[in-house]
């Protein structure tokens, strides 16, 4: 499957990332499904309910999950998957992300290295959940990495 | 007697893209058991190895977390609308 995000959409996950870092960001993929994939037309970034561990754990909490949903019916669109961040750490799904996941989500993982973001991949879980399987980023244009300060503040 | 019970979007794949089904049943228990017999691929989603439900799986009898009623013991009636809403959890280790 293929997973279409626009330019934009792909800088303001990039950005919210390096924006979190060292903390993973996390957030909403909102879009519709086609029939070749899903196409995200928007995110609505999420604020991490973790309390500790917040620089390798993130939790979208079932109240800002349904506010979500709402807010993405409003504007007719679905929650079609999650994007989070891995500060300092490759951009797959780790033994945490498959033991925590949803079944036919997009999961979208930003890698970011020193505040700088890099690579991005987006996976779907296994009908069997035993892992997940890549799923090809579409993006309508090339995109340039956002203007971030590499070294922190 | 059938409850109204809301699916969230991840488990509309399962569920012929129907947000919301009428289910048989007492308890949240009974729902859950109808909701996953009609649609047998999603009880591993629901449920882990060991036959509880995941972590990340919240239901909701109203506004009300079934943790902090009975559980899936907790009855239900035709008036209650019951909600499977997802908490989403991860990390890079």
């Amino acid at each position: 499957m293929v997973l279409t995000l626009s330019p934009a959409v792909l800088h303001r996950i990039r950005l919210h990332a390096a924006e979190a870092y060292p903390e993973e960001c996390c957030g909403l993929l909102l879009g519709a499904e086609g029939e070749g994939g899903k196409e995200i037309r928007d995110v609505a970034r999420m604020g991490n309910a973790r309390e500790e561990s917040r620089t390798r754990r993130f939790l979208i909490s079932p109240e800002d999950y349904a506010r979500g949903e709402a807010l993405a019916a409003a504007q007719g669109l679905g929650v079609m998957g999650f994007y989070h961040s891995h500060p300092d750490h490759p951009a797959r799904p780790s033994q945490f992300d498959l033991e925590h996941a949803w079944p036919w989500c997009s999961y979208v993982i930003a890698s970011v290295e020193n505040r700088v973001p890099t690579a991005v991949k987006s996976w779907v879980l296994k009908e069997d959940r035993s892992g997940f399987d890549e799923e090809i980023i579409e993006s309508l244009e090339p995109v340039a990495s956002p203007r971030v300060r590499a070294g922190g503040a | 007697m059938a409850t109204r019970v809301l699916i969230p979007t991840p488990l509309r794949a399962y569920t012929e893209k129907k947000d919301a089904l009428l289910l048989e049943g007492n308890t949240v228990g009974e729902l859950l058991a109808a909701l996953t017999t009609a649609y047998v691929p999603l009880k591993r989603h629901l449920y882990d190895d060991a036959g509880a439900l995941r972590s990340f799986v919240n239901v909701y009898v109203n506004d009300e977390d079934i943790r902090y009623l009975q559980k899936e013991e907790t009855r239900v009636t035709e008036a209650d609308t019951v909600s499977i809403i997802p908490s989403i959890a991860g990390g890079r280790s």
